[in-house]
């Protein structure tokens, strides 16, 4: 069942609409207090999930429980979560603190202790002196702003965010992910973010759940899903990652290795390769686990040597693509521009380079 | 864009067209109250002299004036029932998944293309063989199922045009069906609302056909119309009559139009 | 939907949730059974006033006249008279022709109407379509009064006409003809025309038109080649829109028509009316109803197709 301090626990739900399995039996517990990330492409059942959790979309089969309580019968409007929507639902004929308030009616408050919650809020979100403006006159940031307040003013035991920074331009959307954490921190409320941006989901959250097709591939913290990827879905999902085919070596001892096309045959830690000797694996490596010299370098165990086909220069890094012996496709190799050999090899072209890397980089995944 | 681009280049000979073409929409409707000050019983040309004796008239005829409060009262009543009907019915349209939805929109509509006269004669059949007499109720009905399917284009785009998670967002926030209804359906319906009330009251007040094979012995304006039409010598009170009815017709809808489509269309168009 | 037993936790940690009746659990659960219970009032409203009236009208034409009464055995009598007896078919025909040409001239005229408002309007758009349409928003029966002032034995044309000195009599064929329902049935209608014309131009992407002209077309061959085509939508929702309800006009053809513009419309009104046969007067609304799901029917299938080629 689920751990003992699970606030929200998510259990054998699933949501068909008509046929099509929107969610397919997803189970997972999430802490109090965390900020907690749905990640997948478009379509891979995040938002559905999210609104099954605000009750806006009913559970087909499965339950959810929030803080103990079964979820499936309550509607949206006695549920203890609020939203933050993709389009932030800034009501158009309310002024910014009359959104604000929009949930307060129902505790019936004086005037006074409202309007002091309201400026308080305002205060919370930098908008101080905002109240009185109309949703057509904000931009997109103060919009997610209030909406932002207009949820936490209601001091839900969830707040839940749809895509809330995908509207905003690069600049402004890295700012409100900082405020977004710190805002976290200093309420202390469990956020559930659904988004698509994987470097998103990577800065903001405390673990991730990355989904498609309805299911949950993997659930981690954001350095788990990143150094340990579990398939080859969440190993090119998150971030960039070269697949090698290899093969299972082992000599009959506890350890073993892996022979991977180009790179050789490579001991690996035991607890990687739970596999009979032969078994076809899958090998990760990330283009920054590579190291680029101009020579072989002396202290490699492992080095193999690789001709440029291509670069590319992205200011604080670049892209190599080297071509290897035994491997048709070309290796990516990412490597931060700290001068000499990063400015050097972009201009060189046609030439020859060595790549090494450590074993423990390595990332054995099931082959497909 | 741009005015200047080559697809957009002006074009004489249509706009020449287009000019003709409005004024031939709205000149044959213009003889009606340019006769009614005419100082003579017969319509035609040339004018005699101008007169308000015809509107007069009018004044003092009391059946005038009973036609006149019946079609306000079915108007009224019609357009408050089809109004709050079209609102329940767009927004169940616009915001559930329903199996047969397109179907039941279809059969909500038929009244828009089908020939009013079968309505007509099918409600005059089925009162008759209920035994219910005709009377404004019956003249009541036909309106109601004549005017529902305008209502319901009217309101329909206006709920097309507003982001369902506003509705989401408020249940979210803590507020029922109800209130979320009154607190934020409402006030952004609201120009569709007003819109629809005035179409349909116009629609109705101007309603003949219906009216023709339902009406008791309470008539209404355009009935009234209908029945003076026999008499030549009644024609000119006719025409005043006439007149002021399109006058306010014209007002009304022009006044529903206008609602109706401010803020529809406000991203697109340039003002 | 089925229900997985789960476990009470309701004992654990937090304040209790309100509970809610069955009824409420089953609206919240099910979103289609919230919308059919919304549509549930206009749908019986609807259902009362057209589907149940419909089909007794179809019960009546099943029986015969019997002095003031009447005769409830079914026969199939009325059809058969309306089959076989030439005035009706006549009638139908005519009906159908009047509509018809009608229906082609409000198109041909309405076309280059709305094509100057979606292409050559750029401000004011707004009040354009509002100005095209006002007129037919007013009484219907008032706008047919008018074109009988203006096309009358002594109206508009004649009198103005003749006191111009142009004629010496006044021009008899110009009312109680089929010409005179034509003429105003085109002008009462053609606010259905200019819309969807209108809608179907202005969802044209002007890029395309762009790159026809790019591609080496004239602006009459890319009219022909890109915008009519992408327009017919428009164009065939239009003729529906008019050539339907036409068919069984009442007002025009009474007022307008004459002995030789009288529609089917006309003949059932007179079956209700003075001649005081109902099921005479249902078994013709049903034929005219027939001849119009055909003929919606025809509609449909051309837009299906067209859509197709489109796409």
């Amino acid at each position: 069942m689920t751990s003992p301090n699970a606030f929200i626990s998510i259990q054998n739900v699933s949501k068909f609409f008509g046929t099509f399995r929107a969610i397919d039996d997803v189970s997972m517990d999430i802490g109090r207090g965390e900020f907690f990330s749905l990640l997948g492409a478009s379509g891979c059942g995040k938002t559905t999930l999210l609104r099954m959790l605000a009750g806006f979309e009913s559970t087909s089969q499965g339950e959810i429980y929030i803080d103990g309580q079964p979820m499936s019968e309550v509607p949206p409007h006695h549920r203890p979560v609020n939203m933050v929507f993709q389009s932030y639902a800034i009501f158009p004929h309310l002024n910014v603190r009359d959104n604000i308030a929009y949930g307060l009616r129902k505790q019936k408050l004086p005037k006074a202790r409202r309007d002091e919650m309201v400026d308080e809020m305002l205060d919370l979100i930098k908008l101080p002196g905002y109240g009185s403006r109309k949703a057509n006159e904000l931009s997109g940031g103060q919009r997610q702003r209030i909406a932002l307040a207009r949820a936490l003013i209601l001091r839900p035991k969830v707040l839940l965010l749809d895509e809330p920074l995908g509207a905003l331009d690069k600049q402004l959307r890295e700012q409100m992910q900082l405020e977004l954490r710190a805002l976290q921190r200093q309420v202390g409320i469990t956020f559930v973010f659904v988004t698509h941006d994987q470097e998103e989901a990577l800065t903001l959250s405390d673990r991730i759940a990355v989904m498609s097709g309805g299911r949950v591939l993997q659930l981690d913290t954001p350095a788990g899903l990143y150094e340990t990827p579990k398939s080859r879905a969440v190993a090119s999902f998150i971030g960039n990652i070269n697949f090698f085919r290899g093969t299972v070596r082992r000599n009959g001892g506890p350890t073993g290795a892996v022979e991977a096309e180009g790179l050789g045959v490579v001991p690996v830690p035991a607890e990687q390769l739970a596999r009979p000797d032969g078994a076809p694996v899958l090998v990760a490596v990330r283009p920054e686990k590579f190291a680029l010299s101009a020579s072989r370098p002396a202290d490699a165990a492992h080095a193999v040597a690789g001709r440029l086909k291509n670069a590319a220069y992205l200011g604080e890094r670049s892209h190599y693509y080297l071509q290897i012996e035994g491997r048709d496709e070309p290796v990516a190799v990412s490597s931060q521009n700290l001068g000499g050999i990063g400015a050097a090899a972009g201009e060189r072209g046609d030439a020859t380079f060595w790549i090494s890397w450590s074993p423990d980089s390595m990332v054995i995944l099931e082959a497909e | 864009m741009s005015q200047g681009t080559y697809i957009k280049r002006h074009n004489r000979a249509l706009q020449i067209y287009a000019v003709v073409f409005l004024i031939v929409l709205y000149v044959p409707v213009l003889f009606i109250p340019l006769f009614s000050f005419n100082d003579s019983v017969y319509v035609r040309f040339p004018l005699q002299g101008f007169t308000l004796q015809w509107y007069g008239e009018l004044w003092t005829r009391e059946p005038v004036w009973n036609a006149l409060w019946n079609s306000v009262r079915v108007g009224a009543v019609v357009s408050v029932i089809s109004t709050m009907l079209g609102v329940v019915a767009a927004r169940a349209i616009t915001r559930y998944r329903m199996p047969g939805k397109s179907a039941l929109v279809t059969f909500i509509m038929m009244p828009l293309v089908i020939p009013g006269i079968i309505f007509g004669v099918a409600l005059l059949v089925l009162m008759s063989r209920l035994g219910v007499p005709l009377s404004l109720y019956t003249v009541g009905l036909g309106h109601l199922i004549f005017c529902l399917p305008f209502a319901v284009a009217t309101l329909l785009p206006r709920f097309e045009g507003f982001d369902p998670s506003m509705e989401e967002a408020s249940m979210d926030l803590g507020e029922n069906g109800w209130w979320t209804f009154w607190r934020v359906t409402f006030p952004m319906v609201f120009p569709g609302v007003v819109a629809s009330l005035l179409l349909t009251f116009t629609i109705s007040f101007d309603e003949f056909i219906m009216a023709f094979f339902l009406t008791g012995t309470d008539p209404t304006l355009p009935m009234y119309i209908w029945g003076q039409l026999r008499f030549p010598q009644e024609f000119p009170s006719v025409l005043a009559l006439s007149a002021l009815i399109l006058i306010a017709s014209f007002v009304l809808v022009f006044v529903a139009q206008w609602i109706g489509r401010v803020g529809l269309d406000q991203n697109k168009e340039t003002p | 939907m089925v229900d997985t037993p789960h476990p009470n936790r309701s004992a654990e940690a937090g304040a209790p949730m309100p509970r809610t009746s069955r009824l409420t659990a089953l609206l919240h659960r099910s979103e289609a059974l919230r919308g059919y219970l919304l549509m549930a009032p206009t749908l019986l409203i609807m259902t009362l006033g057209i589907a149940i009236p419909f089909l007794i009208l179809v019960a009546m034409s099943t029986w015969t006249r019997d002095g003031f009464g009447f005769d409830t055995t079914p026969t199939i009598n009325n059809y058969l008279r309306v089959w076989t007896e030439p005035v009706f078919g006549a009638l139908m025909t005519r009906s159908f022709w009047i509509s018809g040409v009608a229906t082609v001239a409000t198109v041909i005229l309405c076309y280059p109407m709305a094509y100057y408002v979606a292409f050559h309007v750029h401000r004011r758009k707004m009040l354009w379509i509002i100005l095209m349409t006002l007129p037919f928003w007013t009484s219907y029966l008032l706008r047919v009064f008018a074109w009988k002032v203006i096309l009358g034995y002594e109206g508009v044309i004649n009198s103005g006409l003749m006191s111009l000195g142009f004629i010496e009599q006044p021009l008899e064929f110009l009312l109680y003809s089929q010409e005179a329902v034509i003429i105003t049935l085109a002008h009462a209608w053609a606010a259905f025309a200019i819309l969807p014309i209108y809608v179907s131009l202005e969802k044209i992407d002007r890029s395309l038109l762009e790159a026809a002209t790019d591609l080496g077309d004239g602006p009459v061959r890319r009219f022909l080649r890109v915008t009519l085509p992408l327009s017919m939508p428009g164009v065939i929702a239009a003729s529906f829109l008019i050539f339907i309800p036409t068919t069984g006009d009442y007002i025009t053809p009474a007022l307008l028509g004459g002995p030789d513009g009288a529609m089917i419309g006309n003949f059932i009104q007179l079956q209700f009316g003075p001649v005081n046969n109902w099921p005479m007067g249902a078994t013709l609304a049903i034929v005219l109803m027939f001849w119009i799901t055909a003929v919606a029917l025809a509609f449909l299938f051309l837009t299906r197709a067209l859509r197709e080629r489109l796409t």
